[in-house]
């Protein structure tokens, strides 16, 4: 249904308010023209319900801060318009999955970012750090795999999509892995080693199961399976090597 | 999981890709040829060939099958610890050595 066709058209929003336990409060909106579901939810703030918590900042994609589950599917609702994701004049919201709700559509993103930190996610410049520039070539086949996957902008997303997350909380997720994947590329990086052997350990990159959910969802078209494959060739080479 | 559990499962499921392959096709050459249980042993008895697939296949399905099995384990009833692994490994030695006496006992028989 294109953008126009909507507007005007009735909306019924149903928001999750509340904690773990909680339950759906339902609201009637009139649709407007390129109306992202961000806005939608602005406006049931600001008129409807000043207490509804949510969580947002740039509103132009690249904040990775106002994520949430939108019928059914985790998306960033700054850049997901509302015509292309409401069935039958319905929108479903509730806060990301496999993070605790702190309140209503609001969760607490400290494991995932801890995730992050255990993954070795953070460069590593080594004791002697380069005096210089290090001159890195644009063509250079590991920059190019760091470029791939480096425009991360942190919401969630796919965090929230996966599986095995879900079913292992040891399980780092697919955005610690794909940052990891992004320094084991990084020829200026000091920390390979510590970091191929923090993501081969227990609920690392080898707990994935190829689903691609995160791939799939990923609202910056990256794609954190692959990062996953690169690491575990990766590791199961320095494992072989005896250097992890 | 670690590398070395991945590295494991990775080359057992080569070994029983062929392995699983010449097993299907000989039960269905033998139901085919209408062979009884006597006609199989007769074929079996005594042949190094055939022992030696069957032990490596063996072999293969007692590291694969348990390193899958610890996977599920964990996701679905949240197993975490040398418990897990203590279990595994016995289970690993359960299907080897019934695995292993199934492949003597045609090869002897």
């Amino acid at each position: 249904m294109g953008h126009a066709a909507m507007t005007g058209t009735e909306l019924t929003v149903r928001i999750w308010r509340g904690q773990k336990v909680g339950g759906f409060q339902s609201f009637s909106l009139v649709t407007r023209a390129a109306q992202t579901v961000l806005d939608v939810v602005t406006e049931i703030q600001r008129g409807h319900e000043p207490d509804l918590a949510y969580r947002y900042a740039c509103r132009v994609g690249m904040c990775g801060s106002c994520a949430m589950t939108v019928n059914g599917a985790p998306r960033w609702t700054c850049r997901t318009r509302v015509s292309a994701v409401a069935k039958k004049g319905m929108l479903t919201l509730e806060p990301l999955r496999n993070l605790p709700v702190v309140k209503d559509l609001v969760v607490d993103m400290t494991t995932f970012f801890e995730k992050w930190q255990k993954a070795k996610g953070v460069f590593e410049p080594g004791s002697a750090p380069e005096a210089d520039f290090v001159i890195v070539k644009p063509d250079n086949a590991e920059r190019q795999a760091a470029d791939a996957g480096i425009e991360c902008i942190g919401c969630g997303v796919c965090y929230s999509a996966c599986d095995v997350v879900a079913w292992d909380h040891d399980y780092l997720g697919p955005a610690a892995l794909n940052r990891a994947w992004t320094l084991v590329n990084d020829v200026r990086d000091k920390g390979q080693s510590e970091r191929l052997a923090a993501v081969a350990a227990v609920g690392g990159c080898h707990s994935c199961h190829t689903h691609l959910s995160g791939t799939e969802g990923c609202p910056k078209n990256l794609a954190p399976t692959y990062a996953i494959a690169g690491l575990k060739r990766a590791s199961a080479r320095a494992a072989m090597k005896g250097t992890t | 999981m670690n590398s070395g559990l991945f590295i494991a499962q990775r080359i057992t499921a080569v070994i029983l890709a062929f392995a699983v392959t010449i097993h299907l096709v000989t039960i269905l050459y033998a139901a085919q040829q209408g062979l009884t249980a006597g006609h199989i042993l007769q074929r079996t008895h005594g042949n190094l060939a055939f022992h030696a697939l069957y032990s490596v296949f063996v072999i293969a399905a007692a590291i694969h099958g348990p390193i899958g099995l610890r996977n599920i384990l964990r996701e679905w009833l949240g197993w975490r610890g040398h418990r897990i692994d203590a279990t595994l490994f016995a289970f690993a030695l359960l299907l080897l050595a019934l695995g292993l006496r199934a492949a003597i006992g045609v090869y002897v028989a």
